[in-house]
């Protein structure tokens, strides 16, 4: 860790696009300090990791918990926390990815973290700024402080992330979850199994190394981790999917296909949930496998170790 | 005037000549290959032992004027032409507006010609406002020039559209340049589908968009006994459909686009919208196929398909950028690395620069014959160098081959025996 640090070396700084190119010891540090900052998180102690520093949270497509949750992070951690939505700003108005980047630059911002449709905007934004920038979801790229968020969740219920067998279900194609799980599953060790209709399954995806199923059952046969993932109603109109009823009854998640699962399975959604399209509200809300709640929480945690992560050299300087 | 090159390597691909001599110029025409007894009072231009052969013909070229002169004038793309030896180019009419109708088709023409440095041959729309629907004036357009009919970077989509442009281009003998890729299979897409494309999460175009739009206008080729000619072919697939059919003595043609046989799509590497192209780059597989139907006479052609794009249409997020590459200045020495690297012969790669397309165009340009227009690509085939971006003359330098060393380095350009570059 401290030879080569946290994430990727752009420029100046070091930033967080992806889970690709992180290597097992980056994972396993990040995952434990984010355990120290939940228990922190619980006594509700401030810390003054970030004091005097710069979150900005630069979100070009809507979005409630990332970017709540990296508030919450960076607030924990003693950071001047900026919301930017696009809405009404001069990006709205037709500034260029780019424009953006450099307006922001001229601010001195420490870390930014970034959401955007397409993928590859949060590289070409740490090709640009001197902040350390966090990819939030670009496109259908990468998410990778979900995947180390399911991970911790993972983490805690099994005590590893080594020889599990996880369900990746739904929209892959146009998951960047997906990606970012598959990335960091297939990393640490375990065997990612993606589900999905034929029309929902990128081309290439066995070269990911994972199992590919369309058949849901076989799937979820002995699995010790379900992730569905969302699917957005406009991918029926495309005609991906005929219909929420018929999705729903191959590819949902409901107790009769979660039984096919090891019996302790843990159920997992990255939010927000269409319920009864891609899972049954019984097994959203059965505690005895949901830990979709605790994802929430271990998020914030992970955001915090990560931002933590990426500001270390900023006091080293000091 | 007369000038006498001396100390040559004289290439002529179209005649199978490559051997030392002298070429005498006179009046703008070639006048004699080794004459006997040159005139005393010409002007000697000493090769030092490069290689001169005609100038070179670039058969599928991206216009910028009308419409969008920021990113190239004719002035700029006449510079451009010179600095890469091409003497002849074959322009698309997907201008703003098309060449549809016969003034702006002579208005290219002519106003490339006021130039003086390179011959600009406009194709015409083949469709009104290449907008897919009705056709275009063949007829009128033919008159006022046109070397062919297409739609440019747009293919024409429906089938009966295409059966009709083929059969009445024929009429005035003209052939129909098709994009070939199947636009509802394409629509959205940015690079080419498959591994690389999910880990980038860019929108993908599967490879057989090209293969099956190939299928599909060779048929109709055969239906109607027009000219098909297939522009910037990029897969084993459709050349195996274009190899079979040319078998068949169907009136089938194509070209390829040096991007398609010395890269391939891991040039993208991580959102490089540089080498964001149309048609996406390719498999390794692909290229190498490209690289065997040059050799084996499949392709016509090697067209730059020229499309100068600005800073501000490539600085984006990859699946917003503008596809396209310049490629005038770099055609010659990135096919000569096909031939450093062994899969061509010198003659046969000139061929494919030269002759070849000009039969095509059905222009006498692209031969090294007495009488001929003295249009004239002096060059070093071994001079190594670097392709650099800010190098280039264009007004806009988007180039996918940044970066990359080649070999072969054109000293000078000439246009009925004036020199345009060099």
């Amino acid at each position: 860790m401290a030879e080569h640090g946290f994430g990727r070396q752009v420029g100046r700084r070091r930033h967080l696009l992806g889970i690709a190119g992180l290597d097992p010891g980056q994972i396993r540090a990040a995952l434990d300090l984010a355990e120290t900052y939940i228990s922190l998180n619980r006594q509700g102690g401030p810390r003054d990791v970030m004091r005097g520093r710069t979150l900005m949270n630069l979100f070009f497509e809507a979005s409630t918990r990332t970017r709540t949750s990296f508030e919450l992070a960076g607030k924990r951690l003693g950071a001047d926390v900026i919301n930017m939505t696009t809405a009404g700003s001069s990006v709205a108005k037709g500034e260029t990815l780019i424009d953006t980047a450099m307006t922001l630059n001229a601010m001195h911002v420490d870390v930014l973290v970034v959401r955007h449709d397409q993928s590859g905007a949060a590289a070409l934004l740490a090709q640009k700024l001197d902040a350390a920038v966090i990819n939030a979801g670009d496109g259908t790229h990468e998410h990778p402080t979900q995947a180390l968020l399911d991970a911790l969740t993972i983490r805690r219920h099994r005590g590893t992330l080594e020889n599990l067998t996880v369900a990746i279900c739904g929209d892959v194609l146009h998951s960047r979850v997906a990606r970012s799980n598959i990335h960091l599953l297939t990393t640490m060790g375990s065997r990612v199994r993606l589900c999905a209709p034929p029309t929902l399954l990128p081309a290439g995806a066995a070269q990911l190394g994972v199992e590919v199923h369309t058949d849901m059952r076989a799937a979820l046969k002995g699995a010790d981790v379900v992730m569905m993932l969302r699917l957005q109603r406009e991918r029926m109109r495309s005609s991906f999917v005929p219909s929420a009823r018929e999705y729903f009854r191959f590819y949902g998640l409901d107790a009769a296909k979660l039984a096919l699962a090891k019996p302790d399975a843990l159920v997992m959604h990255p939010g927000p949930m269409n319920r009864g399209i891609e899972i049954d509200s019984a097994v959203a809300d059965d505690l005895q496998h949901s830990v979709i709640q605790e994802q929430v929480e271990m998020g914030v945690a992970v955001r915090m170790a990560v931002l933590d992560l990426l500001t270390r050299d900023l006091r080293r300087n000091v | 005037m007369s000038t006498l090159f001396v100390n040559a390597r004289l290439l002529d691909p179209a005649s199978g000549l490559d051997a030392p001599g002298t070429l005498l110029v006179e009046g703008g025409r070639i006048a004699a290959l080794n004459p006997a007894q040159p005139p005393a009072h010409a002007e000697r231009i000493d090769c030092a032992g490069a290689c001169l052969c005609p100038g070179l013909v670039d058969m599928r070229v991206g216009l910028r004027e009308p419409g969008e002169e920021h990113k190239e004038s004719l002035a700029t793309l006449a510079a451009c032409a010179a600095a890469g030896g091409v003497t002849t180019l074959a322009a698309l009419p997907d201008t703003d507006p098309p060449l549809d109708e016969p003034a702006l088709v002579e208005f290219v023409a002519r106003r490339a010609a006021a130039l003086g440095s390179v011959t600009v041959l406009p194709y015409g729309a083949a469709t009104k406002g290449c907008a897919g629907r009705e056709l275009a004036e063949y007829g009128l357009l033919r008159e006022a020039g046109a070397a062919g009919f297409t739609d440019g970077r747009r293919a024409i989509a429906e089938a009966r559209t295409m059966r009709l442009a083929l059969a009445y281009a024929d009429a005035f003998g003209a052939f129909v340049i098709q994009h070939p890729e199947e636009p509802s299979l394409a629509a959205g897409g940015a690079v080419t589908e498959g591994f690389q494309a999910t880990l980038l999460g860019l929108p993908g175009i599967p490879a057989a968009a090209e293969a099956l739009m190939v299928a599909r206008d060779i048929r109709l080729a055969a239906l109607t006994g027009g000219h098909v000619h297939f522009a910037h072919v990029s897969t084993a697939e459709a050349l195996d459909l274009i190899r079979a059919a040319k078998a068949r003595g169907l009136r089938v043609t194509c070209d390829t686009a040096p991007p398609y046989f010395d890269l391939n799509e891991t040039t993208i590497g991580e959102w490089r919208t540089y080498a964001r192209l149309s048609p996406p780059l390719r498999s390794e597989e692909d290229r190498l196929a490209v690289l065997a139907a040059l050799a084996d006479g499949t392709i016509d052609a090697v067209a730059s398909d020229h499309q100068p794009q600005d800073t501000d249409a490539k600085r984006l997020p990859f699946a917003q950028a503008e596809p396209g590459g310049v490629g005038l200045e770099t055609l010659l020495a990135v096919t000569l690395n096909a031939v450093h690297a062994g899969h061509l012969r010198l003659l046969d790669a000139l061929g494919l620069l030269t002759h070849r397309p000009a039969g095509l165009l059905g222009v006498p340009a692209g031969r090294l014959a007495e009488g001929a227009a003295a249009d004239l690509c002096l060059f070093d085939p071994d001079r190594a160098w670097q392709i650099r971006a800010d190098d280039l003359a264009g007004n806009s330098r988007n180039t996918p081959f940044d970066g990359r060393p080649v070999q072969g380095k054109v000293l000078g350009t000439w246009k009925a025996g004036r020199r345009v570059f060099g």
